[in-house]
């Protein structure tokens, strides 16, 4: 494997860990703060690489699409949060996870109804379309780039929020000790509101700017969910730092898993079951740290 | 014996006969249509003993129904039969394996981390069949023929017939149901309830609760495995949605539905969620829209307000109605 393949390989493994952080961060956020488990977080990127492509077929352009998908699925979130996630606060795990296992059925059947079962492909915006010569023959193109670049910006945007804002400061104080927050005669109903909003736009905004690069299609949402997962139980429940760092490990585990050759035996291991190398991962992560990376002990 | 288990074993005994009489008079449809809720209440019971009765929240449960499945599937030569005596415990026996590996690494985890890595390892195994050309891949086998059940020359059961594939599941059912109520009562039993209850004061009661869990999940995956080999006998196909997180999910819902931490809610649960099922798929078109075609819409939608507003299942349901009547009755009393 020459040099610039190398690189190429790297960007990618890197690029899909950061949106995998996007993805999965809503996901640990939601669960670390409110202490609500959403396995509908896949449909929501479903929800936003779909309201990407029609968006940008109705408004005639990426760069409207994206806002105005983001402002519907702030608005969703709330919505759910208030029909469906707040009468999930004080219930056992069990009835979360059918609740919201109900909700993927609903997002995905509501799918089908809205925008039909094809595979939808659509252009990298014209301003993005263009690639990086690294070598006389292998190019690294410029959206995987700025994809790369929404993520991390979102990650500082997010540690910020967090930890400098007053609205930060609530939602930390919620995760520790909500009635007396409550009793401190702060809304938390409301502080909750905004969290589970700010996860499901998380993940539709993954959805959004994954698409072009992934095409969009049915069912996109439960693959995703599950490395999610496994990204959680490999950094920690809860913590978003833990997120970033199994986040990076997966891509690159996944990207590298895929184009390297490996034999035991004579029976070629790699890249035939490469499919599996992230389980693999966490099963070894598993036996050794069973909480996570950066998870509390349980 | 209690009195509400005296109830339930005469409504037990009277439900079973009536099943026994069923193909007498059913047409073939009503007759498979028992069979496949017959082993859907296998499935739901095999998961109850994890969910209800030791608490441990498996959302990867169709794993181990798929893998027996394909054990089959794999094990019958294409145009031939595969024998029953052999490949019956094979299929067992894979799914326990399976159920075993997987519990290794799973039963050391706790609540949210349990329902999330055994949802993993579930897709793990569905992607190995649906991405590899290992089994027929994306559109799963057929199992062309039938196991043949023959001693010798002697065929006790020919499961090309409907009926007897019916009373098959049946005979599976009854045993799947006792065997789990004598294991219940046992001392073996009473460990797993206190397990869900406090596991670390069983640990410090000196339980190796590792163990106790491991073996509760295997067993749990081998009767998981038998509902599996028995549907890819009733049907003659096996594919990866076998394994998937739907059917995952929907157990999980038949054994809410009815009630967890009891054996006959689960039983209930599996009826009644077909039925519903059922009924959405059979919705008429309204104007333009064909609501039986968008079946899982209203089906995601019952799973939620079932959720939200149902906790303790249809059992639970009946149990606070008629305290409630009695406690109308006393009042009357007064």
């Amino acid at each position: 494997m020459d040099f610039h393949f190398f690189l190429i390989q790297l960007m990618n493994g890197v690029q899909y860990g950061l949106l995998l952080f996007l993805l999965s961060a809503g996901l640990t956020l939601v669960f670390g703060i409110m202490g609500i488990i959403n396995i509908a977080h896949g449909s929501f990127y479903m929800i936003g690489a779909y309201l990407a492509w029609s968006l940008t077929g109705k408004l005639g352009s990426f760069w409207l699409a994206l806002p105005a998908g983001i402002v519907l699925t702030v608005a969703l979130g709330m919505l759910l949060e208030w029909l469906v996630i707040k009468r999930l606060y004080h219930r056992d795990l069990l009835y979360q996870v059918l609740a919201t296992y109900g909700l993927i059925l609903v997002c995905e059947e509501l799918r089908s109804v809205l925008w039909g079962d094809d595979v939808r492909g659509f252009n990298i915006p014209e301003a993005l379309n263009q690639s990086i010569q690294l070598s006389e023959t292998l190019s690294y193109p410029v959206y995987r780039l700025w994809i790369s670049g929404v993520c991390l910006a979102v990650a500082v945007l997010l540690y910020w929020v967090i930890q400098h804002t007053r609205l930060g400061m609530k939602i930390r104080a919620g995760a520790s000790n909500r009635e007396m927050v409550q009793s401190l005669g702060i809304d938390i109903q409301i502080v909750y509101r905004i969290v589970f909003a700010a996860g499901v736009t998380l993940a539709a905004l993954a959805g959004m700017i994954a698409a072009p690069v992934s095409s969009v299609f049915p069912g996109m949402g439960n693959h995703v969910l599950i490395i999610c997962f496994v990204v959680v139980v490999i950094g920690g429940l809860g913590s978003v730092k833990g997120a970033l760092v199994a986040s990076v490990m997966i891509g690159l585990v996944d990207t590298f898993g895929k184009v390297l050759e490996f034999s035991v035996g004579g029976v070629r291991l790699l890249p035939e079951l490469s499919s599996m190398t992230v389980y693999v991962l966490m099963a070894v992560i598993l036996l050794w740290r069973p909480e996570g990376l950066f998870g509390k002990k349980l | 014996m209690s009195r509400a288990r005296r109830i339930e074993f005469f409504v037990l005994l009277a439900a079973v006969a009536a099943l026994v009489a069923l193909p007498f008079f059913a047409e073939k449809f009503y007759v498979q249509f028992f069979a496949k809720i017959l082993i859907m209440a296998i499935l739901a019971m095999s998961l109850d003993l994890l969910l209800g009765y030791t608490g441990l929240v498996s959302f990867g449960h169709a794993a181990f129904y798929g893998v027996a499945a394909y054990a089959l599937a794999m094990v019958t030569p294409q145009y031939q039969a595969a024998n029953f005596w052999t490949s019956f415990p094979l299929a067992l026996a894979v799914a326990g394996l399976a159920a075993l590996v997987i519990g290794f690494f799973v039963v050391r985890t706790h609540g949210i981390f349990f329902i999330m890595v055994t949802l993993a390892f579930a897709q793990m195994l569905f992607f190995v069949f649906h991405d590899t050309k290992l089994a027929g891949g994306n559109d799963g086998i057929y199992i062309d023929v039938r196991p043949v059940a023959k001693i010798g020359d002697w065929q006790p059961f020919d499961l090309d017939k409907f009926t007897h594939v019916y009373y098959l599941v049946l005979v599976a059912f009854v045993i799947v149901y006792l065997f789990l109520r004598v294991l219940l009562a046992s001392p073996f039993g009473k460990v797993l309830v206190g397990i869900k209850a406090n596991e670390h004061r069983m640990k410090s009661l000196g339980y190796a609760t590792f163990r106790y869990k491991l073996v509760c999940f295997v067993i749990a995956g081998v009767l998981g495995g038998l509902a599996g080999y028995l549907s890819a006998i009733q049907f003659g196909v096996v594919n990866p949605e076998m394994m998937g997180w739907h059917l995952s999910g929907a157990v999980m819902m038949m054994v809410i539905l009815g009630g967890m931490g009891t054996l006959v809610g689960p039983i209930l649960g599996a009826a009644v969620w077909m039925l519903i099922e059922l009924f959405f798929q059979g919705l008429p078109t309204v104007g333009e829209i064909n609501l039986g075609k968008h079946w899982h819409l209203w089906m995601g939608l019952f799973i939620v307000l079932a959720s939200l507003f149902l906790p303790k299942g249809l059992i639970g349901l009946g149990a606070a109605l008629l305290r409630r009547g009695q406690r109308n009755k006393a009042e009357g009393d007064v």
